[in-house]
């Protein structure tokens, strides 16, 4: 696939690209098995509360006595969680639309985008507030019926929602590469040859977006981890004792006082996620740099 | 070749235009502070930290404490406090009490005025009476009027003359109040902010601008000058109140957030720390060691509600099983840290004349051997319940080691946490949507009734669905004797079977506040059962009233 | 043009009542009652309550009368700050937030454009290497990581600037500094990328080739066409600063819009909720159609279809 071939030769050519690419697989392995790996359980409570770092806890511990580094490897997972769900809602909804409108064409394709420009008008993240907080009850009895009791409704409800709030940008890129590739002339080949619409979008158009859609892929997660951040900083996020990075650094700013500093309580997640950020973000700045030379941001 | 302009020395583009963007930043501050959107504090001899913004400023209707706070600054009832907590002449300079507890007269000073300089008269306290109890005004405390004669069948609605309610107003200085049972506290009622009276003609005139300064009258020490919402509240000394107060000017911040207040504390920007849930909970411990740190007990109890009528906690061997597991020395040590003592009975202590009964004691083999008994040896098969607390820090923080002590203790791993915002908490347990809910109750007066009559069979504030006849009695023939000695018997009947026998809650500890000033500003600050601390009283050190 | 400024009005009358009415359903739909008390509320007094905010009835009820109110510019009543209207609160509360938005948009071109510039012009050498950089890094920190750190320093530990509030100078600075970071990082990357993008262009060249100096060229030229991506990038940064501007607000205690609506949806204030929701989607419907029409203006070559 000439995506992939692409790809993999921007990451031989720049050491950093590489690097940064290296660090996000480790974040996620770290993510999954990291918590199990520390001695202790991210909700185990205990009596050596609020200690700085030292050998028994690297990233010293919390209130209620909590280990952090176990705790900051759980709200890895979390917030990976919901970024790579979130990107998936974002994903299936933006490209669907997209490739829709863009194949389309004419007033559908109108009518669509400009439904985009409203919607892209609106604040979003200030409705998905409204709708995490108030939805709660609904989605924990639609789970219980679903025999999917145990799943957090709050985790569902920030995944869909804030998925939601981001395939706007997706959608229009995605349509306006609909728009060229369905001019070109292996397109109208197959659509002479009498090819169904499905077959034509699926198998001819989707992977000539795949470069696009990569790179924006990679836009999209930073995203979704920042927005969901935020509504956790707000106090919408996970229930304890569970926690994401957003509610990890929302303690730790709450910390803060004059009396004494528990820095490491706002260092460590902080430092993390934008470590973590920062690695994601470079690595779509280079991924767009080989895949979508033309579309700088 | 063509001369070019640029031997000239030529200003880069980039800083003309920061030069520009500067002064569009310079000019839009300007803006903004002439045309509002940008004021300056004004400056003041007093900053509190009041702990949130007060929904209103009208004493019929307002519930919670730091409304109070306020209300009880501009406003003033028959009686008043002074520094210690005790009940002292306000509005009334004396009273008489019939021997058969059952009619107080009042005597209002001849100089009582509001303070627009317009007399103040028994009329208007007889007229807010009226208006509180009324149930176009909708007041959620007018029930402390009921225990005036009539005063519950006109606040129903039922009946529609107020003529015919225990208040009247033989003349203007004169106040005659008539109760259908003696009530021991009635003289704390009329301290308190719902019996205060409210200057109706600035009502009349303003409707529902009346609380805006400089609309609001007030016969309190202090008089409305600039309310802010969310920015901050002035308040300036009444020229017409009956005493000097000390502080002439006190400005009211309403930060919720601690560790801001704390901030703001420590860099001089505030004076005095009411609340306790404005003092970080973590660092209490290092603040108490600090001079200006004070610790002032007073009448709250934390508890946590079971749902007796939900599986399993409608069988009192598992609801004494929870609450004897639980190491209340832990979580006053480790979580909330201002020394509160480890609470065994409901009432809190306070009162000399009470005597509470013992109460359970941490007991942990004893609790799991009744767990057992239950049917849930080491906590197997023990169903999936959920614990109802109010999103706040504190309470989170109990609920989470509340649930790791259980499981500690008793190997119980089905219990779940479920935190709400405050409004929504509150509903939820109204409603008495949970199987475990951590509470909390304040003393509304210095009796323990006001804990005790919570329980009774259906009451609005029962909420755990429990019923116990006996109790119920007790507590009618408590209101009945005359006898103060023979009623604390009665009370303490009824709380053994409450918090000993049939354990329908779990006591956990009893409220400290904190508060936090500098002895060298604020003096006349002093700890009392109803955590009421009245601003009038205030003085700096060198001003002693 | 004027039907593009017709046709964005008429699409923004339904889009405001769409957004306006979920909002006000929403909250009245969830669980969590705005008069509920420690103290049981007897139901007489509930009731009475209901009807003074005009919240008795039925849901559908309450919300035709709120609609009938709203087209007649009467936000209705706060539950939570009793005895005062929505329109008191928010005339009070959106200058402060005003102010801080400004500001922060502001400080985000005042230093993003040079940067973006600076970098643009030394392109692919050390310094446009770490201009680029420091946008990134601007953009990877959150906002509520950087100024919870910052206060930590500035407030904490150094004293030199405020932990929180409003109402003195030195109170502005360290919120408007957070507010704007990530901006002025995005703000930094546009630019470098369209004036990069524009001294390509043939006429540059042209103008290069005629021997006029490269100040001229760059300042006189080709930043006023490098200028439009921000412009149309406004709209996107108005939104996200009005969203940024709900945690620095609560963070360092500001009374803006942003600490209200908040608290209103954490108390299920539906008035509250949905008057904010108003403000806030009508400012950013304006400003869109603002930024479009100002680019249609700047740019003759620019079709908007």
């Amino acid at each position: 696939m000439k995506t992939f071939h692409l790809v993999l030769r921007a990451l031989r050519q720049s050491r950093w690209l590489a690097f940064c690419a290296c660090f996000v697989v480790f974040v996620v392995l770290l993510a999954i098995f990291g918590p199990h790996l520390t001695r202790y359980n991210y909700a185990a409570i205990s009596d050596t509360s609020l200690q700085p770092p030292s050998f028994a806890h690297w990233f010293g511990t919390d209130l209620n006595g909590r280990d952090l580094l176990t705790r900051t490897l759980y709200g890895a997972r979390m917030s990976l969680l919901v970024a790579a769900l979130g990107t998936f809602v974002s994903l299936t909804v933006g490209v669907s639309y997209g490739m829709i409108s863009g194949y389309a064409g004419g007033r559908v394709d109108s009518l669509m985008m400009r439904l985009v420009e409203i919607l892209y008008s609106l604040p979003s993240l200030i409705l998905v507030i409204i709708l995490v907080a108030t939805l709660e009850k609904p989605v924990t009895t639609v789970l219980q019926h679903l025999w999917l009791g145990s799943i957090p409704p709050r985790l569902v409800l920030l995944v869909v929602f804030i998925g939601l709030t981001e395939w706007l940008t997706m959608a229009r890129i995605i349509r306006g590469q609909t728009l060229v590739l369905k001019e070109q002339a292996f397109i109208q080949a197959s659509a002479a040859l009498g090819q169904s619409h499905a077959r034509l979008l699926f198998r001819h158009l989707l992977p000539n977006l795949s470069g696009i859609i990569l790179v924006y892929l990679t836009l999209t997660i930073p995203a979704i981890m920042i927005d969901e951040a935020f509504l956790s900083f707000l106090g919408l996020g996970v229930q304890p004792p569970q926690a994401s990075w957003g509610t990890l650094i929302a303690d730790g700013a709450a910390a803060i006082n004059p009396i004494q500093l528990y820095w490491w309580l706002l260092l460590f997640p902080g430092g993390m996620m934008t470590v973590t950020l920062l690695a994601l973000n470079f690595l779509g700045d280079g991924l767009r740099d080989t895949l979508d030379p033309r579309g700088k941001k | 070749m063509n001369a070019s302009p640029a031997s000239r020395r030529r200003i880069p583009a980039a800083y003309i235009l920061a030069a520009w963007l500067a002064g569009i930043l310079a000019l839009a501050l300007a803006f903004f502070y002439f045309f509002g959107g940008w004021t300056l504090s004004e400056p003041a001899d007093l900053t509190i930290c009041n702990g949130d913004e007060p929904q209103t400023l009208d004493p019929a209707i307002i519930t919670g404490q730091l409304e109070g706070r306020l209300a009880l600054a501009l406003f003033e009832g028959l009686t008043t406090r002074n520094a210690k907590g005790d009940i002292v002449p306000g509005m009334a300079e004396s009273w008489q009490i019939s021997p058969d507890g059952l009619t107080y007269t009042f005597h209002l000073r001849s100089d009582a005025k509001w303070s627009n300089g317009m007399p103040l008269t028994a009329y208007d306290f007889l007229n807010s009476w009226e208006r509180t109890l009324n149930p176009a005004t909708a007041s959620q405390y007018a029930y402390q009027l009921y225990y005036l004669v009539n005063g519950e069948a006109y606040g129903t609605g039922k009946l529609k003359d107020f003529s015919q309610v225990g208040v009247k107003a033989p003349d203007a200085r004169t106040l005659i109040v008539t109760l259908t049972h003696p009530t021991a506290f009635f003289l704390e009622l009329t301290s308190f902010q719902t019996l205060c009276p409210v200057y109706l003609p600035g009502i009349e005139k303003y409707g529902n601008n009346w609380m805006k300064p400089p609309n609001l009258v007030s016969n309190g020490p202090y008089c409305l000058k600039v309310w802010r919402l969310n920015d901050y509240i002035l308040l300036e000394a009444n020229p017409y109140y009956w005493r000097k107060v000390a502080f002439q000017r006190i400005k009211v911040l309403p930060t919720s957030n601690a560790t801001t207040c704390l901030n703001l504390f420590s860099s001089g920007k505030l004076d005095l720390i009411l609340d306790k849930n404005s003092v970080p909970a973590s660092l209490v411990d290092k603040l108490r060691e600090k001079p200006y740190f004070h610790a002032n007990p007073f009448g709250g109890t934390a508890f946590v509600r079971y749902n007796v009528k939900r599986k399993p906690f409608d069988d009192l061997r598992v609801r004494k099983a929870l609450a004897l597991a639980i190491d209340k020395e832990d979580i006053v040590r480790k979580i909330t840290r201002a020394g509160e003592p480890v609470a065994e009975t409901l009432v809190p202590p306070g009162n000399k004349d009470y005597i509470p009964p013992l109460g359970p004691k941490y007991n942990p083999e004893e609790a799991r051997k009744l767990l057992a008994e239950a049917g849930y040896p080491g906590g197997k098969g023990f169903p999936n319940v959920q614990m109802l607390y109010a999103k706040r820090s504190t309470p989170e923080q109990v609920a989470i080691e509340l649930q790791a002590l259980w499981q500690q203790e008793l190997g119980i791993t089905s219990i779940t946490l479920r935190g709400q915002e405050w409004k929504v908490y509150l509903n939820t347990q109204s409603l008495i949507d949970f199987d475990l809910c951590l509470s909390a109750w304040v003393g509304d007066y210095n009796d323990p009734q006001t804990f005790l009559d919570m329980f009774v069979t259906d009451g609005g504030n029962n909420l755990t669905g429990w019923s116990n006849p006996t109790y119920d009695h007790l507590l009618d023939q408590s209101q009945a004797i005359p006898d103060p000695a023979q009623r604390m018997k009665l009370l303490q009947e009824m709380e053994t079977i409450l918090v000993d026998q049939d354990m329908p809650i779990v006591p956990l500890y009893y409220y400290v506040g904190i508060s936090l000033y500098r002895n060298e500003k604020v003096a006349g600050f002093e700890p009392n059962f109803v955590d009421d601390h009245r601003w009038g009283v205030l003085y700096p050190p060198e001003k002693k009233p | 043009m004027t039907t593009l400024i017709l046709r964005r009005l008429i699409l923004a009358i339904p889009t405001l009542f769409i957004v306006v009415s979920l909002t006000f359903l929403l909250m009245r739909w969830a669980p969590g009652n705005p008069f509920s008390n420690e103290r049981k509320i007897p139901p007489e007094i509930l009731a009475e309550l209901e009807k003074q905010y005009d919240l008795n009835g039925t849901v559908t009820s309450q919300y035709l009368r709120y609609m009938g109110k709203l087209v007649h510019g009467d936000l209705s009543i706060s539950t939570q700050y009793r005895n005062r209207t929505v329109n008191d609160i928010l005339a009070q509360a959106l200058p402060v937030s005003v102010l801080l938005g400004g500001l922060a948009y502001l400080l985000a071109l005042l230093i993003g454009i040079p940067l973006g510039a600076y970098a643009a012009v030394r392109q692919d050498q050390k310094a446009d290497r770490l201009a680029m950089l420091a946008a990134l890094l601007g953009l990877s920190v959150p906002s509520f990581v950087l100024a919870p750190l910052l206060v930590m320093l500035f407030g904490v530990k150094l004293h030199w600037l405020p932990v929180a509030g409003w109402g003195s100078p030195d109170q502005i600075i360290l919120p408007v500094f957070c507010l704007a970071i990530p901006f002025a990082a995005a703000i930094a990357r546009l630019t470098r990328g369209s004036l990069l993008d524009v001294l390509n262009l043939d006429f540059i060249r042209t103008a290069r080739a005629k021997g006029l100096p490269e100040d001229e060229v760059l300042y006189r030229h080709a930043l006023k066409i490098a200028i439009l991506p921000l412009i149309s990038y406004s709209g996107p940064a108005l939104a996200g600063i009005l969203t940024g501007s709900l945690v620095i607000e609560t963070l360092f205690d500001i009374p803006g819009i942003g600490r209200f609506f908040i608290n209103s949806v954490l108390n299920r204030d539906p008035m509250m909720s949905a008057g904010v929701v108003l403000v806030f989607s009508a400012f950013l419907l304006f400003m869109n159609l603002v930024s479009d029409v100002l680019i249609s203006l700047l740019d003759r070559r620019v079709k908007i279809e």
